[in-house]
């Protein structure tokens, strides 16, 4: 089943072109990496099949449904979007879990919460523990609980390993190997060497253009 | 009332106080004369004007004219809260059914209360202190909201990214432009009496009323402008936060160009 389907997208403002004519299908589950220089329009390319940036050229179908007819609001709950250096809200990890219960106008499960948080080493303890104690690799783990308590159908992260350290990156990756592994489809972008080796999958971007080699 | 009256030469001497200011402007190189003098100028035909024209329309006492005048002043506050918005996006008839909304339900509650009377000498004023306080109020709602949509950009898309609505990614923003427009109305209620004597006390004081009767009207008063401010403000906020998203549910704003 295809996830995405891609034709000719192009995004550009009044200044410049930021992509131009992609063409590109993605497989359900399948795990896609995105690399290229900066500027290059990577994240650009994220924030679109996010539905956060509405491109002005060409076609964006997500399981055969064009994008543009779609709720925003519904389909992103579907197509959840990892930042680079995610913000948390509000004073403690607890306000951060209880946004996607809010959203969704049920009631808080602490229970899922726990058990979501000790999928990437967070203990009962950092339920309420204030966001200012937080190092950078528990505010990006917390991130990444707040946007899988419950289960998107696609993963798009930006960057999201880029300020871990090795043991944190190695946790996140089995992670999300095994989140992929249950049919998640997962894109990302990232200039992690070791990530790009293990690449299942590999697009590079360069001047808004998908490089062909 | 002869203890009001000022005489014209009593006004003409106390044009010097405006050159004190001028001095200032131009003993510290302020570059204000001009503005300074262009104020004293507006001040003096807008004043007369609105003098005579209170005149003829309290003399008239008619129903229409009263309330196109009441109409006018809504519509000039409308507009000064609206240029205060910096959003590019803003729209007229926000700031216009704010105040419209709040000054009308409170002169509304005034009147059935019989704190005031349907008469234009009474209406008028009331009016112009209803609508400049939310004209006020909504402005600087305007401004907060414009800051906070700016400095916590990334907090609200990462809403939208989990799948919020627009409104709940909102919610914080929406609720801190309220309390910013609504704080200085309810500082001004905690200090009044204490530091400054207000205006429409002030006034009936120096008409020769009885202070005692004079802080009735006052009291009244700060009732009202709690009231207009709140209402202005939470139905201006409510009105123009989604002027920062566009029908895609995306973050959409840029600030107007001066």
């Amino acid at each position: 089943m295809i996830e995405f389907e891609l034709k000719n997208l192009g995004l550009s403002n009044s200044e410049k072109v930021i992509l131009d004519d992609i063409n590109l299908t993605i497989e359900k589950g399948s795990h896609l990496t995105i690399t290229g220089p900066s500027g290059s329009g990577k994240s650009s390319l994220l924030r679109i099949l996010a539905g956060l940036v509405s491109y002005n050229k060409g076609s964006l179908l997500f399981q055969g449904q064009d994008l543009k007819d779609m709720d925003p609001v519904l389909y992103r709950r579907q197509v959840s979007y990892c930042f680079q250096q995610p913000v948390l809200f509000g004073q403690t990890v607890r306000d951060n879990m209880i946004f996607p219960f809010e959203i969704r106008n049920i009631s808080f499960d602490q229970e899922k919460v726990l058990s979501a948080l000790s999928r990437l080493n967070l203990g009962h303890e950092f339920l309420d523990k204030p966001i200012k104690e937080l190092s950078g690799g528990e505010k990006q783990r917390v991130a990444l609980v707040r946007n899988l308590l419950f289960e998107p159908q696609v993963l798009l992260l930006d960057e999201v390993s880029s300020g871990l350290d090795e043991k944190t990156k190695k946790l996140v990756r089995t992670f999300l190997k095994e989140l992929n592994s249950n049919g998640v489809t997962l894109i990302e972008v990232t200039h992690d060497q070791a990530e790009l080796e293990q690449a299942e999958q590999l697009l590079k971007i360069v001047g808004g253009r998908l490089a062909n080699d | 009332m002869t203890n009001v009256d000022v005489s014209y030469v009593s006004l003409l001497l106390a044009l010097s106080l405006v050159m004190v200011a001028v001095v200032i402007s131009s003993k510290e190189k302020l570059g204000l004369t001009k503005d300074i003098v262009a104020s004293v100028i507006r001040t003096v035909i807008q004043l007369t004007v609105v003098g005579y024209l209170l005149y003829y329309i309290f003399n008239l006492d008619n129903v229409l004219m009263t309330l196109t005048m009441v109409l006018i002043i809504i519509y000039n506050a409308s507009r000064q809260a609206d240029k205060r918005n910096p959003n590019s996006k803003k729209k007229f008839f926000q700031s216009f059914l704010a105040i419209f909304l709040a000054t009308s339900l409170t002169l509304l509650v005034l009147i059935l209360s019989g704190a005031i009377k349907f008469i234009p000498s009474q209406l008028i004023p009331i009016t112009g202190m209803i609508a400049s306080n939310s004209m006020v109020a909504i402005g600087l709602s305007y401004r907060e909201m414009n800051s906070l949509f700016r400095d916590q950009r990334q907090q609200v898309m990462e809403k939208l990214a989990l799948g919020a609505p627009v409104k709940l990614a909102s919610a914080s923003i929406v609720r801190q432009s309220i309390r910013t427009a609504m704080q200085p109305t309810i500082d001004s209620a905690k200090t009044v009496g204490l530091v400054s004597l207000p205006g429409m006390m002030s006034g009936l004081i120096f008409a020769g009323v009885n202070p005692i009767f004079a802080i009735k009207y006052q009291i009244m008063v700060m009732f009202m402008l709690l009231s207009a401010t709140s209402l202005g403000a939470v139905i201006a906020v409510y009105l123009s936060y989604t002027n920062y998203f566009n029908d895609r549910a995306q973050l959409d704003f840029e600030e107007e160009k001066e």
